[in-house]
This record gives structure tokens, C-alpha cells and sequence, in this order.
């Protein structure tokens, strides 16, 4: 008889129109590390979701050490002992780490908060556990890794001892998430359980005894970590075999395409410049990507770089022309394409049909439109074409609302249409973001074959994985400065995490 | 001078319970533009009651505590509908207390005709029709200087409202339902209830500044023309004073000398002197505010979910 600390009994949980899970089990083995492997909206976090009692499922029985329980808020999740470190941080910004940590679980002396008694409190765990926090700081001035850490000492301080990590480590450099990996294994040592939700395979490899998968809502099995490959756990989660790393051919760079200098963006939220005097060159035929933590000036680059913000100095140029304070319309023309960061703010017009989203930049062209008016044919054809050839899947073809489409084929759509355009250079950010493995392999795809067509290709990525797989050069850049050039077949992940937490840095002239 | 302070004391305490009122509501993700209205029937109330403890003859002292305890419950009772259209329905916030604001100064005035029996929506509550409970007993002497207990409920609302917000398990649990209730909710906060109780005390303190900007001053109120803008201003009040006591207080006085100088004018010489018509006067706590918006409003840090209706299934 094994010794289960939770048992998840074919669960069924329904949302309007899909089953996100469908007779799902889940046995954790007391004081192991069980990851729960699955592409996105594969239902992982649905089910995460019912085990800490924010969602009721329709079926299914939860047990707790062989009894089973009521789930039915987050305040019996915790009574269980269940604690859970959300996907998305659930912090209160202006709040400081001490207030986040003892909310909703207050020590009181009479009516007053004892904010001293949960000081020491959290002030032992913080030691015991080598979490290091400051308890006065508030959260919006501190780093997303300690932000992390607020999370685990949360579930700590409740004396949690089922703890449910939801991506831990997609906001995370690489040393952090080492450290983290550090912090999981002795929570095992002492004898806690930890379920670790991921869809990244070597974390698993890394850190995991058993592991899940789920595909589509569906329970696909349970599998030792240290008897299975990457590959068949990969299969597992998607159903097919996955090429995990892209292929390609050397790269033959030709002509500078975009070329910056001294560029410096001024920050949007605070007096600092966002990016400090950043210089680049993309040529033709290469993929150069710019790496670096969240936030660390990256976004501000880009936006000086396609228009959509000014830069206070320097200069960019394009295919030998200054577009500096060029209009984007003009920038477009000249062959810049732009898969933006952030999709729905600047990739689509979410209330237009697929197809006016498909001409956004081009209906003014005498093909699309005559005398002022659209021709409404034209376009149909157009972006019947773009959807066939590019694989998009939506409800109602050309005249799906973009809204309500999922983000794979969003992001599909937004990439069909900026290389259909045959730009001078491709400018994609993130374009991987929030993407399941089966769309990344096929944007990956897309990006390469556009450098082999000599097309230069800037990618910005905050996956050290995609920098790796793709570029053919690496820039970091740490706060607002590059930082460091890196070819990635002669360096490696950890090198580059240190520059990118900014523990090193290359002379400006190296 | 001493007119001056007393208006100005008179206004600022008005000002500043209606403000407090505003940021419990919005501290705890509500938008209450329904002030306006909730002051009316406040006030309302207060005044109906002070007829009607007038009229069965009760001691003064028990008569003023229970028409500002029945103005306070009139102005929750009332601040229950925003609340359950903003927290159940989860409707839009600002339709929802625009139409509290239009309907409470129509109801007033039905009210009060009917009151009156004739077609006058002004009811009376001066020391002539009203022999023992009056608009007189609302105020005290010291020296000079003439004060109303309303200055002693705001003093007390904004130490308490200080005291709840940052001391108290309920203040912090307050706060995080209006910054991010995702994070209440997940470690147990029931988000409606602080939400609901948020509103209610914006109607308590809403209700007791309708009166406190009725009562004392005069002795006979027209129901028509409602509280006149004063909820309004307790939200610029509100807002430049950065949803906080301390600042509230500060920007109470700061805005309730302008609305002072509209009373008294013609008694300080100088102004006098000017010869600007009244409304001028009438005018510049509304101008005041409006610059003043215009130049402290980039740095102003809103509760950053205020508005936003929680809904417990969404991600």
C-alpha cells in the first residue's frame, strides 16, 4: 500500500463549452517531488485550481491521507495543510513583504495586527529555509525572484506542507531557478510533498520523482522521471513527436539591415533612462537576439526601434536610411515587420474580423482598396490565402472575430501577416510567449526560414532556450546597456544568466 | 475672522467624513460617485428626524445623538443598493452611483413635499417652528468661536478611520480586496463581504456628512438644489488627498476655506471691496479642485482595482 498525502479521484471539472478536466487522477506519494507535465490550457492550473478550492469539479473525490475531504475555498486548502505558489503572483503591490506574508492569516493582539510576533515569525523561517526577504520592502520596489520567495514563505508561515508550485520558474534567470530547485529539494529533505507544474522538460529532469501528464484535459498517465526520456515524456504531453531544438544551417550574414546607435529610450515610469546608449547591427541572414531579464529595457528598445516610442538620442537606420523619427506607416514600408510583445495591445484589433486584421498595414494599398473604399473581395481572398498557407485555426475563417480566438492562432495570424508583408527585417518579441510546444516549433520554424530567405531577423526572448536554439548572435542587455555579445555554440545558459543579472558585464570596447 | 474659522471648520468636517466615506469604498474596490446622493438622503433623514424627536418632545442630548445615528443608517441604507448592484451584479460602477445621485435628489424632493404637505420642498428645522430639538442644539460656544459636533465625529472618524485601516486585520484585509482581490480571495478573504462592508461605511459616513452640511449652518434646507456639488468635492477631497486620513484631513481644510469664503465674502472688507458677484465664490472650490487635480493627479496612485467588479470564476 503506498502512503498518498493527496489523491485526486477522476475529477471532471467543466467550463462553459470545454471539459478542462476530463476523469483526471492525481496520487502524490508522501515527501516526493511530483511535477504535472502539460501543454498550455491542457488543464493543468484548472486542476491545481480545484485542489486548492477555487474551483468545485462536477466528479471526483480528493483524499487527504486516505480520507477523502471538502474542498470548497482556499481557507480549507489551507486547514489541509495545502499551500500553493500561484502562476501569476498573488501579491498586494503597495503592501510590504511582512503584510503579503501574514494576510488572511493575521496574528492578533486584541484588535491590533502583532506585526512584531509575525516579523519573528517569518524573520525564523526566512533563515531556516535560506529565503531571503526584506520584510519592510514593499513589493513593487523588490525583484521578481524574492517576489517568489514572499510566495513560499506565505504557504511557510501557514505551516503548509503539501505545496503546489504553478510554473514556478518562468519568470526566473537561470541561477534563481537553480536556486529555487535547491530550495525544492530540501522541503522534500524535510519531509514536505511538492507538486510542480511545468511544460518545461528539463526541470522535470531535473528536480521531479514521478510526473503526470495531461493532454487536453485527459489524465495520460504517470511516469518515473529517472526510467523515461525527454522525448517520451514530450510525446506524452503532445501526442506526436516534437522536435524540441530547431535545426538549422550556418548562417551566411550579409549586408547591415538595421543598424543602431547610441540609441537611449527614457524610461516611461521613473526618472532613469530605460535604455542607456544601446548600439546594434542585424544583417541580412542572421538572427540576432537580444536577451535579458524582464524589464530590463528591452521593451523601450523595441518600441524606439519600430516607432512606437520616441528616443531621446541616437540614431536608427534602415537599410541605409535614418528612420529615427520616421512614422510607422514609412518604417512598414520600408520593410520593417513587427510581431509585437504584447499582441492584443499592439498586434490586433480584437474586435475586427480576422481579416481586416490581416490588411492592417497594407489597406491603403491600391490593391486593397480603391477610391477610399475597401474592396471587400480582395481582402476575403486575401486573408483566405494567409489563413490556408500559415495554418491558422479559427471558428469562422476570414470572418472570426480575432477576440475570440485562442492565442496560439493569434500569434499565428500576426506572424502570417508580417512575413507575407516580405519585410527587410523581422522585429519578433517574445513571439513564443504563452505558447504550447507545438506552436513554438512552428513559429521557430517560420523565424528560420525567414533568415534563410536573407532576411534579418532581431528576436527579443526571455526563454534562454529559444536564445539558444535560434540566434546565430546573443546581446544582453541589463539595464538598459548591452552588456555582453555571446555566439551560442561557444557559450553557454549560466554564462549568460550572469549577465543577465547583471553579476558581469563585457567592456564596451570587447 | 472668527466667521471664517467657522465655516471653515464647518465645511472641513463635512468635507472629511464624506472623504473618509469615499475611501473606505474605494479602498475596498468601489467607486462611490453615489456621495452626492447618499449625502441627500442623509441629510434628509437627519432633518425628518429632528422634526419628528422635536415634535415627541425627547432630551436634547439623546435627540442629536439618535438624528446623526439615523442619518448614518439612512445613508447606509442607501449606500446597500450601490453595493449590491456594484458587488452582486457586478454592474458599472459609475452608471450605478450616477443613477443613486439622480434618483436621491428627486426622492428628496417628493419626500419633503409630502412632508410639507404642499408643493415647497423646503422643510424647516430653525429655533422658531422648533421649540426643544433644533438646529441650534448642533452647535457650541467657546470663546467666540461657534462649533458643531460634526467637528467632533469627523475628528473621531478620521483617528478611527486611521486606526481600522492601518492597525486592524480588517483595514489590511480592506485594502487588499481594492489593490488586488485575486490575492484576497486565494488566502481566504472573502471579497464581497470587505467589499460590501467598504460601501456600507461610505454610506454611514456619507449619511452623517449630509446632515453635517445641512443642519448646523442653516435652519431650513430646499431640498431641490440636494447637497449643491459638496460629494463631489469630498471626491477631489478624496483623491488629493491620496485615499489616506492624514492627507484626506489636510485636503478637507485646504478646499473647505474656499468653500468658506462663498458663506462669509461679504464680511471680510477686502473681497467685499472687489464687488465679484457670489458666484464666483460659489465657483472656486470647484476651480481649486480642478487645478489642483489638473497638477497632483500624475502622481496620484489609485487603489489599483477600484472599479473593477470581482468575479470569483475569472482567471
Amino acid at each position: 500500500m503506498e502512503d498518498y498525502v493527496i489523491e485526486m479521484l477522476h475529477i471532471t471539472k467543466e467550463f462553459p463549452g470545454i471539459r478542462a478536466n476530463d476523469d483526471v487522477t492525481l496520487q502524490l506519494k508522501r515527501g516526493e517531488i511530483h511535477a504535472l507535465l502539460g501543454e498550455n490550457s491542457a488543464g493543468k492550473s484548472t486542476l491545481m485550481s480545484v485542489l486548492f478550492g477555487l474551483y468545485q469539479p462536477e466528479q471526483g473525490i480528493i483524499k487527504k491521507d486516505g480520507q477523502e475531504v471538502k474542498i470548497s475555498n482556499p481557507n480549507d486548502a489551507t486547514a489541509l495543510h495545502i499551500g500553493m505558489v500561484h502562476q501569476h503572483f498573488k501579491l498586494v503591490e503597495c503592501f510590504t513583504v511582512l503584510d503579503n506574508i501574514i494576510l488572511g492569516a493575521e496574528p492578533m493582539k486584541g484588535v491590533v495586527v502583532d506585526r512584531a510576533a509575525a516579523r519573528k515569525k517569518v524573520m525564523e523561517l526566512s533563515q531556516r529555509y535560506g529565503l531571503k526577504v526584506d520584510p519592510d520592502a514593499r513589493v513593487e520596489d523588490i525583484s521578481v525572484g524574492m517576489q517568489q520567495r514572499v510566495e513560499i514563505l506565505k504557504m511557510l508561515y501557514r505551516d503548509n506542507d503539501i505545496l503546489i508550485f504553478d510554473e514556478p520558474t518562468a519568470v526566473l534567470t537561470p541561477q534563481e531557478i537553480d536556486e529555487l530547485m535547491d530550495i525544492m529539494r530540501g522541503f522534500k529533505a524535510e519531509g514536505k510533498s511538492i507538486l510542480f507544474i511545468t511544460h518545461k522538460l528539463a526541470e522535470i529532469k531535473a528536480v521531479a520523482d514521478r510526473c503526470s501528464v495531461l493532454r487536453k484535459g485527459k489524465y495520460m498517465g504517470t511516469v518515473d522521471v529517472a526510467n523515461t526520456s525527454v522525448e517520451e515524456m514530450s510525446r506524452l504531453m503532445v501526442g506526436r513527436d516534437v522536435q524540441l531544438v530547431s535545426t538549422k544551417d550556418e548562417s551566411h550574414p550579409g549586408d547591415v539591415v538595421l543598424q543602431v546607435d547610441n540609441l537611449t529610450v527614457p524610461s516611461k515610469v521613473s526618472k532613469k533612462d530605460a535604455v542607456k546608449h544601446a548600439s546594434l547591427q542585424v544583417r541580412a541572414g542572421e538572427i540576432v537576439c537580444l536577451a535579458g531579464i524582464e524589464g530590463n529595457g528591452q521593451t523601450e528598445f523595441i518600441h524606439a526601434v519600430t516607432g512606437l516610442d520616441k528616443p531621446s538620442s541616437g540614431t536608427v537606420t534602415l537599410c541605409g536610411r535614418d528612420i529615427t523619427h520616421a512614422p510607422i506607416r514609412r518604417r512598414s514600408k520600408l520593410g520593417m515587420s513587427h510581431i509585437p510583445e504584447d499582441r492584443h495591445k499592439h498586434g490586433l484589433v480584437l474586435d475586427y474580423p480576422l481579416e481586416y486584421n490581416m490588411v492592417l498595414q497594407r489597406y491603403w494599398e491600391k490593391g486593397f482598396q480603391q477610391g477610399g473604399f475597401l474592396k471587400k473581395r480582395v481582402i476575403r481572398e486575401y486573408s483566405d490565402r494567409l489563413i490556408e498557407q500559415y495554418d491558422v485555426r479559427s471558428g469562422q475563417g476570414s470572418t472570426t472575430i480575432a477576440r475570440s480566438m485562442s492565442g496560439g492562432n493569434q500569434q499565428k495570424a500576426i506572424v502570417a501577416r508580417e512575413i507575407d508583408k516580405d519585410p527587410q527585417l523581422l522585429i519578433a518579441v517574445q513571439p513564443t510567449r504563452g505558447l504550447d510546444v507545438g506552436a513554438i516549433e512552428y513559429i521557430h520554424k517560420q523565424i528560420i526560414a525567414q533568415r534563410d530567405a536573407k532576411k534579418a531577423v532581431l528576436l527579443v526572448s526571455l526563454e534562454l532556450d529559444e536564445v539558444m536554439n535560434l540566434s546565430d548572435r546573443i546581446l544582453v542587455m541589463y539595464e538598459g546597456e548591452i552588456v555582453g555579445e555571446f555566439d551560442p555554440k561557444t557559450t553557454d545558459v549560466q554564462t549568460l544568466g550572469l549577465y543577465m543579472a547583471g553579476a558581469k558585464r563585457m567592456d564596451k570596447e570587447g | 475672522m472668527w466667521l471664517l474659522l467657522k465655516y471653515t471648520l464647518l465645511y472641513a468636517s463635512v468635507l472629511a467624513l464624506v472623504a473618509l466615506g469615499g475611501m473606505f469604498s474605494e479602498r475596498s474596490g468601489i467607486i462611490n460617485i453615489a456621495l452626492e446622493g447618499i449625502m441627500v438622503i442623509g441629510g434628509l433623514m437627519g432633518v425628518v428626524a429632528i422634526n419628528l424627536f422635536n415634535a415627541a418632545g425627547i432630551p436634547v442630548v439623546l435627540g442629536v445623538i439618535l438624528t446623526i445615528l439615523i442619518s448614518g443608517a439612512a445613508g447606509m441604507l442607501y449606500s446597500s443598493l450601490l453595493a449590491f448592484s456594484a458587488v452582486n451584479l457586478k454592474a458599472d460602477q459609475t452608471i450605478g452611483g450616477t443613477a443613486l445621485n439622480l434618483l436621491a435628489t428627486a426622492l428628496a424632493v417628493v419626500i419633503a413635499k409630502r412632508i410639507n404637505g404642499s408643493d415647497s420642498p423646503k422643510i424647516s428645522y430653525n429655533s422658531t417652528t422648533n421649540k426643544v430639538l433644533s438646529n441650534l442644539n448642533f452647535s457650541f460656544q467657546i470663546g467666540p468661536l461657534t462649533l458643531n459636533w460634526f467637528i467632533v465625529v469627523a475628528l473621531a472618524a478620521l483617528v478611527a478611520a486611521w486606526f481600522i485601516l492601518y492597525r486592524t486585520r480588517f483595514g489590511m484585509r480592506l485594502m487588499a480586496c481594492g489593490e488586488h482581490p485575486q490575492a484576497a480571495d486565494s488566502v481566504g478573504i472573502n471579497v464581497y463581504k470587505m467589499r460590501w462592508c467598504g460601501v456600507l461605511i461610505s454610506g454611514l459616513l456619507g449619511g452623517i456628512g449630509g446632515m453635517a452640511y445641512i443642519v448646523p449652518a442653516v435652519g431650513d434646507w430646499n431640498f431641490e438644489i440636494g447637497v449643491a456639488g459638496m460629494g463631489f468635492l469630498a471626491l477631489a477631497v478624496m483623491i488629493f488627498g491620496q485615499w489616506k486620513p492624514a492627507g484626506i484631513a489636510a485636503a478637507a481644510l485646504f478646499f473647505a476655506v474656499f468653500r468658506a469664503m462663498a458663506n462669509i465674502f461679504d464680511s471680510i472688507g477686502f473681497l467685499n471691496a472687489l464687488n465679484w458677484p457670489k458666484e464666483i465664490y460659489n465657483m472656486m472650490p470647484f476651480l481649486a479642485s480642478m487645478v489642483v487635480l489638473a497638477f497632483t493627479s500624475k502622481k496620484s496612485r489609485a487603489p489599483k482595482a477600484e472599479g473593477v467588479p470581482y468575479d470569483k470564476g475569472s482567471r
